[in-house]
């Protein structure tokens, strides 16, 4: 049998649709059917997508391969005059890559649904919008074309906004699924707005399309056709995307407030995938923020800025799942950053292993929270006596994120650091202390939740959830060996100064010596610390009162000023004096012509006779 | 000269009738000077030639439409007409005014119409009538047989409703 | 030489009677008769039209115009009779409940 690539590349795009689509038609009440429809179809896009990689890079012989990099089939969706928008799915060495984490680490993680949320009523519910999050996604990773890009970037946001909003009757749930749709919403209007300006700006031929702007718009500018002048302004525009879909300051308040969703779905969603679209964007357009540095420096500094602050509110947290999310705030700030500093490789790559080791991270958490049902880590303690085998992954993803010699985590963030050291000292040095923070609070939820004494009993989980755990820890440890980099096109030069790797694992030691004083040794009392330091401490966990200024905003400004004014305009001009004063008009005007009306014959009679005095006189003037 | 003469004095006949017809408060009175000016227009009527007309309105006005008037008065036994009230004065008033400016309209429009012309020959015998109604007027002659008809059964079923 | 114009002068006259008299009596009857007036005072302008004119047409016209204020008058003197029995008026001042 042929396998031809294009049906390869449709399965991988569409079998999760089909399971989003078998569920809701048939699994609603059929819990079973709705996780085997679901994972059998991940698995199928997975196996596609392998097989694609396989083919494109082994079978060299076949003159010419059919699975040439980069290959594309679309369909034309809508075909006007001067306007062409297809659905397809363009396969090269990134959307491979990116397809690959998504349908790999996501078949691991809807096994491990399948345990975690066994006892859930909503189970078919649960797989049926997680496969739609399969396809919404693919859709992001596989577009040919902006329009296809913010649709599928859309349907992850609203796939997301479900999945947060799984447990609805919590009202914390159902408001952080709100507020992520929201403060998302806000985002992608600016994207949106760049996507478009980017389409006005271009001559006669105007096209959506990737692979033909990458082709076209240096030619376009060399010949001064479009303006370098507004490309700025798209760049920043565009970038408001990833500001928002992957929770760059000083939009990332709705990402901590995500972690009331399942816990699988933030692996899956909230630190694996979906918040890395806003990289993966970047990197796919590449071409064009890379004509513009004025951008890039903006994004290396969003990047960064994120990084740090984000590992700053890190160290004071005490939910698990909310360590781990400021973790990937900041951690997706390094991959911004390597965006902004021109690494696409190098972004990409931290992406990879960042999903590996991060998912492991929250599934370890999940079967915490499954074994404990406790999440805040004052109230745990000596789980590696209880549970073992989840420990030990969670070491595993921890060391892997602290950037531990050897862990994929240490090479994918150093090609970062050096990356910085070579383009922007500050950036650089901002980083590094970033990446002590980091090693510190991991160390910190290590051996507040982890060692000593332990309070009550935890169970450990089932093979569902452990298999998947052990799937990933050997992905977070093999990761940085496998020439990701070099799949991705960058090739040789690792010889960076030995400077860059040394201070790095020096920081990093750094950071786990000082939480293993702190928190296992108690040689400094951590209480001590926090009087010490109260102003700080109490500002970090207000979180930068950043949430109070957007609740200002929304309620002062936007609610009691700008929706007050309208009101009144409503409430007095259209109504009062539009609406209700046309009828009062109508009203006055019908009581003043009634009396016309008198009902006798002889008004009417009048009337007519002057009407026929009017004509008389017409007719006499003529 | 002799037609001057009836011509001014029907005329006058006419006009004086018709306003006794107008402003007379016994209903009656009102009848008997319609009556009168029924007869001079008939007058008026065979000055101008129109025999077979004068003679119909005789016979239609005066025999059978004025005494319908008067079975029907004598049947509700009308009182003489009360004064008008105060507030229908300017109604009234108004009535009179625009009344005078039709006719004052009118008269204008024939003297600037230049009227005057020549009479022609226009003998409205029986003979010469009926030639011409039943020649080039059959549909319509025959057509108002069907709104005295309908006329008719109006009139009777109008009368047949009861009190209620 | 008496013309059409006086003949012209004399309907317009007689016309303006009639209708002075339907806006200032109140009597339906009184009003029924002062449209008999002014029916007769286009009766006169037709008839002297019809002898400048020296055709017939205008006597015919006239003879069709007697007709219809027969049938009026049926009718009319009809309404009347049934205003006097129910309403027990004859006022049109007093019948106006088709105002409003």
């Amino acid at each position: 049998m042929v396998i031809s690539p294009s049906a390869l590349g449709w399965t991988i795009l569409l079998s999760p649709l089909a399971a989003a689509c078998g569920i809701q038609l048939f699994g609603v009440h059929r819990r079973r059917l709705s996780a085997t429809l679901a994972i059998g179809a991940l698995l199928v896009s997975f196996a596609s997508t392998l097989l694609w990689y396989t083919f494109s890079s082994i079978v060299t012989w076949a003159v010419p391969n059919p699975f040439q990099l980069p290959f594309e089939a679309s369909l034309s969706w809508i075909s006007l005059p001067g306007l062409t928008i297809s659905f397809g799915v363009l396969i090269d060495q990134l959307s491979l890559l990116m397809a690959l984490v998504v349908t790999g680490v996501g078949s691991a993680i809807f096994i491990y649904s399948t345990a975690y949320m066994a006892d859930d009523d909503a189970y078919s519910r649960y797989f049926g919008v997680l496969s739609l999050f399969a396809f919404s996604m693919l859709t992001i990773v596989l577009a040919t074309n902006w329009i296809q890009l913010f649709m599928g970037w859309e349907l992850v946001g609203f796939s997301s906004y479900l999945l947060i909003g799984h447990w609805y009757a919590k009202p914390s749930a159902a408001e952080a699924g709100k507020k992520a749709f929201m403060v998302n919403r806000v985002a992608d209007f600016g994207f949106m707005l760049g996507i478009l300006a980017l389409w006005a700006v271009l001559p006669v031929d105007r096209t959506f399309h990737f692979q033909t702007l990458e082709k076209q718009l240096p030619l376009l500018i060399q010949t001064g056709v479009v303006s370098v002048a507004v490309l700025p302004l798209i760049g920043l525009l565009l970038f408001c995307g990833p500001i928002g879909k992957s929770a760059q300051f000083p939009l990332h308040v709705w990402l901590p407030d995500a972690m009331e969703g399942p816990t699988p779905v933030s692996a899956l969603i909230h630190a694996a995938t979906m918040v890395a679209a806003g990289v993966y964007m970047l990197c796919r357009t590449f071409w064009l923020f890379e004509i513009v540095p004025s951008v890039l420096t903006t994004i290396t500094w969003v990047g960064a800025a994120t990084a740090f602050l984000a590992a700053c509110l890190a160290l004071v947290e005490f939910d698990l799942k909310r360590i781990l999310a400021y973790s990937t705030l900041s951690q997706l700030g390094y991959m911004v950053m390597a965006l902004g500093l021109g690494g696409a490789v190098a972004g990409m790559y931290h992406l990879t292993t960042h999903a590996f080791f991060k998912a492991l991270l929250f599934l370890a958490a999940g079967s915490v929270i499954h074994g404990t049902h406790e999440q805040d880590i004052r109230k745990l303690g000596g789980l590696w006596h209880s549970m073992r085998w989840t420990s030990l992954a969670f070491l595993v993803g921890g060391l892997a994120l602290c950037g531990f010699p050897g862990l994929s985590g240490f090479f994918s963030k150093d090609e970062i650091l050096v990356l910085a050291y070579g383009h922007n000292a500050p950036a650089f040095w901002l980083a590094l202390v970033t990446a002590g923070m980091t090693a510190f609070y991991t160390a910190r939820a290590w051996f507040i939740a982890f060692t000593g004494k332990a309070h009550g009993h935890g169970h450990e989980s089932p093979p569902a959830m452990l298999i998947p755990l052990g799937v990933l820890a050997f992905l977070s440890i093999i990761a940085g060996y496998i020439g990701i980099p070099h799949f991705l096109g960058q090739h040789g030069e690792h010889h960076a100064a030995w400077l860059v790797p040394g201070l790095s694992i020096a920081v990093v030691a750094v950071g786990l010596l000082l939480a293993w004083l702190i928190y296992s040794r108690g040689t400094v009392s951590a209480q001590q610390l926090v009087q010490a330091l109260a102003l700080p401490y109490s500002f970090l966990q207000r979180r930068y009162y950043i949430d109070e200024i957007y609740m200002w905003y929304v309620e002062t400004v936007q609610q009691r000023w700008i929706a007050g004014a309208c009101a009144w305009v409503e409430r007095v001009i259209i109504i009062g004096f539009l609406v209700n004063g046309t009828a009062r008009l109508t009203r006055r005007a019908g009581h003043i012509l009634r009396l016309w009306q008198t009902g006798r014959v002889q008004t009417y009679v009048l009337g007519f006779l002057l009407g026929i005095v009017s004509l008389l006189t017409l007719a006499l003037r003529r | 000269m002799a037609e001057n003469i009836c011509f001014f004095a029907f005329a006058g006949l006419t006009l004086l009738a018709a306003c006794t017809v107008v402003f007379a408060r016994q209903p009656l009175y009102s009848v008997l000077s319609l009556l009168v000016v029924m007869f001079s227009l008939a007058a008026l009527f065979v000055m101008l030639g129109a025999y077979l007309v004068a003679a119909l309105q005789v016979l239609l006005y005066a025999g059978a439409v004025l005494v319908l008037f008067l079975f029907v008065m004598m049947l509700l036994n009308l009182e003489p007409e009360a004064l008008a009230r105060m507030r229908l004065f300017t109604l009234r008033g108004a009535g009179l005014v625009v009344g005078l400016a039709i006719a004052l309209l009118l008269i204008a429009i024939v003297r600037r119409g230049g009227l005057a012309g020549t009479w022609q020959a226009a003998e409205g015998t029986v003979e010469s009538l009926g030639t011409v109604l039943l020649r080039y007027y059959v549909l319509p002659f025959e057509l108002t047989s069907f709104l005295i008809l309908a006329a008719i059964i109006g009139a009777v079923s109008l009368a047949k409703i009861k009190h209620h | 030489m008496i013309g059409l114009a006086h003949y012209l002068v004399l309907s317009a006259l007689l016309f303006a009677i009639g209708l002075i008299g339907i806006m200032t009596r109140r009597n339906v009857l009184m009003i029924l008769l002062c449209i008999e007036i002014m029916f007769n005072a286009a009766n006169l302008a037709f008839v002297a039209f019809a002898k400048a004119w020296g055709n017939l047409d205008g006597q015919v016209v006239v003879f069709f115009i007697i007709t219809v204020a027969a049938a009026e008058v049926t009718v009319g003197l009809a309404i009347a009779i049934l205003l006097a029995r129910q309403l027990k008026t004859l006022n049109v001042d007093e019948v106006s409940f088709l105002k409003w």
